[in-house]
């Protein structure tokens, strides 16, 4: 029997459209769904190394109930009942003593969020999390300083741009395919690229301009190019004048920020500044500053993703064919989006978050998403209150947030860790129970609500029956909540049933995906008008350079620019970045991803490692204020010198992983747990390390 | 040589090993054997830009393959209708004298089966109408995949824009 499923890749969070096709009960084939532009065919490395993960006998493959010391890695078998029933029988315990609150969810955010969420409101708990924050919490947060939206609720128009610049976005080894074909649309049109990186990565070799700049000192750039933007009035007068508040302000602040200034503090010339300025203001609006997927680097975080904002607003590029654009929903086309759980009436929970969000304390990150890397701190200093339990889905606290040491011990305080995996990460490693999730081949998944210039819903499918004796997390989460005496609050028994509910408002059925894996609430692009219709949704309806949110909060717009420090004799800034063979922490383990990228290595800048006995693929010990470890070193002329560089995810410590554990080095090891906290994203470039070789 | 040919446009390849993975994962080949492989050469500064390229090696299938005049048993072949170069792993017995043979490294041993296994350009999708899998699969579209005659020579067409030097 043979069958085609139209369904969405999860080998990475950018859920690429895909087509499976399935040999009796195998998938024999899995290509980027024909049917979906950018996708005809394409996936990522990742996306192609799916079959593997199907078949991968180190997967989790049932329930598991820690049978040693956490950490030991002894287990026993359970079944889902068993499970299910120890887990609920500590979580009753926990609460009755502690309060809901003593319980915190974390999770990579995926389709069934709104059921996690769901899971602790009617639990009582204020306490969920995603990943997002130690990713982008301060461009979300700089996002709504300037415009109102968050992150996720603007896109970019890659294939129509005559001009991208790219601070550190490494977008040919980051990868999300739809953007990838975008741009390589864009550059055969003639589209130029501008990187800015202290290391070349494979999209330094792609680009036009390449400026190998200081390391922490982007926004000195930024400050100098809004500087000579402003003087030579290279911005979008018309588009200024209408849509943006606070230019005389902006125009004060980058007066003493020359091009000569930040060749100090970048090492850019001056000159090649200028003629930048110059020459991509010929391209406006049809320009886009990235403002970046992980904007996680510097404790000033918020100011950078901001500055690259201005620079869109000045360039007129928001809302602009070629530029950066607003995301429209079905309600755009008097249409409405899929039901999620969370809009039921759900117990309304007034207890503080673990990490404070949304009061005084920490007013401006985005509550629906939480600030992750606080977590460490609020359990150790029962700061508010004691935590007792944690759920972790598909996330590792112990690989994503900084300082991998600090959470172990805060984990030591915890009367109860289960994790919600596929693979023995670390979490799962040192829980208390472990609780496997089918893999995405084999579920049906909650809907995406696509929204773009064309909205669309999108859906995942089961491809084949689970291999193994694994769940959805949002049929776990169901099943665990009966047991919990909130049951009420999910009205389904299989995921289908769920999806069902989910699509009753929007007037198409499960049956209405099946040709394509998505539906499209209209045919044609919508842009608003830039003369009168952008819908900002600032309190004044326009850009907000100087903006209420964070004044309000009792923030400046323009604090002053805090000079990058120069690292000590042999002290490095720590900088960490990805590969096009790995996503996160999450699949050093897959087999075939695993054998062309198997362990990480220090990028080190010759003239250094010449300096400190260092040579190439020599083992190094690095080392920080927080922890050390060794790795290899690779030697190369093509880093900035006041940096190091390694790839985020190795150094895992599950053993069961055998093809990853204690490959390479962990990056949180050694990061210190710095947060930017204005913005809420942790800063991961602002840790000093030693590196020695290891005699 | 066959009568197709598989082109890579190397200013649209970006490196990712896509090709690789997938190469693997439809041949379902174990760890070692690479029927394809990507090999960076680079990065090196070129007029004041860091540059490298993302060479795609699969097999050649030779006009006159040095790995079928060395097979000893007649596994590796070449394929009369269109000149594919393949092994035949009913009578191929694992003397390696292929491997030995090929200038450019492309077969490849199979430590699992104790064969060799090599880049037969997918026949069974050509065979389907399709296109091979790295071709079909690649993150960029910079492989393509055709009759000899028929491809485009896009780098024909990008020396030619060069040249001509209109957006300068
Ligand atoms: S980018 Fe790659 S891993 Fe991520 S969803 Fe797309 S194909 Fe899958
Ligand atoms: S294996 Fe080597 S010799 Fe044989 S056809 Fe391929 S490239 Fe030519
Ligand atoms: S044509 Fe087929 S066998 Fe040859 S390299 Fe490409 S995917 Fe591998
Ligand atoms: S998949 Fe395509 S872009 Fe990626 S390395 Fe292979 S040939 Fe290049």
């Amino acid at each position: 029997m043979e069958k085609t499923v139209y369904t969405l890749c999860f080998m990475c969070s950018v859920r690429c459209p895909i087509k499976v096709q399935v040999k009796d009960g195998q998938v024999r084939w899995i290509e980027g769904n024909p049917q979906v532009p950018g996708m005809e065919g394409s996936l990522c490395p990742r996306g192609s190394a799916g079959i593997s993960l199907l078949y991968d006998r180190e997967r989790l493959q049932t329930p598991l109930i820690r049978d040693g010391e956490r950490g030991e890695g002894r287990w026993r078998k359970a079944s889902w009942n068993e499970a299910l029933d120890y887990v609920a029988e500590k979580l009753k315990k926990i609460i009755s003593e502690y309060g809901p609150q003593s319980l915190v969810m974390g999770e990579r955010t995926n389709l069934s969020t709104h059921v996690s969420k769901t899971f602790l409101k009617a639990l009582g708990s204020p306490n969920h999390f995603t990943h997002d924050a130690l990713c982008k919490g301060s461009v979300n947060t700089a996002c709504r300083s300037l415009f109102g939206y968050t992150d996720a609720q603007i896109g970019i128009d890659y294939k129509n741009t005559r001009h991208i610049v790219l601070y550190g976005r490494n977008i040919f080894e980051a990868i999300a395919v739809k953007e990838v074909n975008g741009l390589m649309d864009a550059i055969q049109a003639g589209a130029k690229v501008t990187y800015i990186d202290p290391r070349v990565s494979v999209t330094a070799t792609k680009a036009d301009r390449y400026w190998m700049i200081r390391p922490g000192t982007d926004l000195a750039l930024n400050y100098a190019l809004i500087h000579v933007i402003l003087q030579e009035r290279l911005y979008d007068a018309a588009y200024v004048d209408r849509w943006v508040l606070g230019l005389s302000e902006l125009q004060d602040f980058v007066q003493p920020f020359t091009p000569q200034w930040a060749e100090q503090e970048t090492g850019i010339p001056a000159d090649e500044i200028i003629d930048f300025a110059r020459k991509i203001s010929r391209d406006k609006p049809s320009v886009i500053f990235h403002y970046g997927y992980r904007g996680a680097h510097q404790q000033n975080e918020i100011h950078l993703r901001r500055s690259i904002l201005i620079l869109n607003a000045l360039m007129g590029s928001v809302e602009a064919k070629g530029g950066i654009f607003f995301k429209k929903g079905p309600g755009a086309l008097g249409k409405k989006p899929a039901r999620k759980l969370t809009d039921q009436t759900l117990p309304k929970v007034t207890t503080v978050r673990f990490d404070k969000v949304g009061t005084p304390d920490f007013p401006l990150p985005d509550p629906a998403h939480g600030v992750p890397q606080v977590l460490t701190e609020a359990i150790l200093k029962e700061n508010p209150y004691p935590i007792k339990a944690l759920i972790a889905n598909r996330f590792d606290p112990l690989k994503s947030i900084p300082d991998t040491n600090g959470m172990k011990k805060a984990l030591e305080k915890l009367d109860l860790i289960v994790t919600i995996d596929i693979n023995m990460s670390d979490i799962a490693w040192y829980s208390d129970v472990i609780l496997p999730e089918s893999i995405y081949l084999e579920r049906t998944d909650c809907i995406q609500q696509a929204n773009g210039l064309k909205p669309q819903m999108f859906l995942r499918r089961q491809a084949v029956q689970p291999r193994y004796d694994t769940r959805e997390a949002a049929i776990i989460l169901k099943q665990l909540a009966e047991r919990l005496d909130i049951g009420q609050y999910f009205p389904y028994q299989t995921m289908e049933e769920l999806v069902e509910w989910q699509l009753e408002p929007t007037g198409f059925t499960l049956k209405d995906f099946e040709a394509k894996g998505f539906v499209a609430y209209g045919k044609d692009p919508i842009f608003w008008d830039r003369q009168d219709g952008i819908q900002f949704k600032t309190p004044s309806g326009k850009i907000e350079l100087v903006s209420s949110l964070l004044e309000n909060a009792g923030f400046p717009s323009f604090p002053p620019y805090p000079k990058a420090p120069e690292p000590a004799e042999n002290r490095f800034r720590l900088t960490v970045g990805r590969v096009a063979l790995h996503t996160h922490v999450s699949t050093q383990n897959n087999p075939l991803l695993s054998e062309l990228f198997p362990e990480n290595v220090l990028w080190i800048n010759t003239a250094k490692a010449k300096a400190i006995g260092i040579q190439n693929n020599d083992r190094v010990e690095v080392s920080s204020s927080v922890g050390s470890g060794t790795i290899r070193a690779f030697v190369t002329d093509f880093i900035h010198p006041e940096a190091v560089f390694m790839v985020h995810g190795f150094g895992h410590e599950a053993k069961t992983a055998s093809r990853c554990f204690n490959k390479g080095l962990a990056d949180n090891v050694l990061q210190e747990n710095l947060t930017d906290w204005v913005g809420g994203s942790p800063a991961l470039h602002d840790t000093f390390v030693t590196v020695k070789r290891v005699q | 040589m066959s009568k197709y040919y598989l082109l890579q446009d190397k200013k649209k390849c970006i490196g990712c090993h896509s090709c690789e993975i997938v190469c693997k994962s439809n041949k379902s080949l174990p760890v070692g054997p690479k029927l394809c492989q990507i090999i960076t050469v680079g990065p090196k500064m070129i007029n004041g830009l860091p540059k490298a390229a993302y060479v795609f090696m699969p097999c050649f299938h030779c006009e006159n393959p040095w790995c079928v005049a060395a097979c000893p048993t007649g596994a590796m072949q070449k394929r009369a209708k269109d000149g594919i170069v393949f092994v035949d792993h009913s009578l191929c017995v694992g003397c390696k004298a292929c491997i030995t043979a090929c200038p450019w490294g492309a077969p490849q041993w199979n430590p699992e089966i104790g064969k060799v296994v090599k880049c037969d350009y997918c026949k069974d999708r050509i065979d389907d109408g399709l296109k091979p899998a790295c071709v079909t699969v690649c993150t960029t579209h910079c492989l393509s995949f055709g009759l000899t005659e028929t491809l485009p020579d896009i780098r024909r067409q990008r020396h030619a824009e060069a040249v001509a030097g209109l957006d300068a």
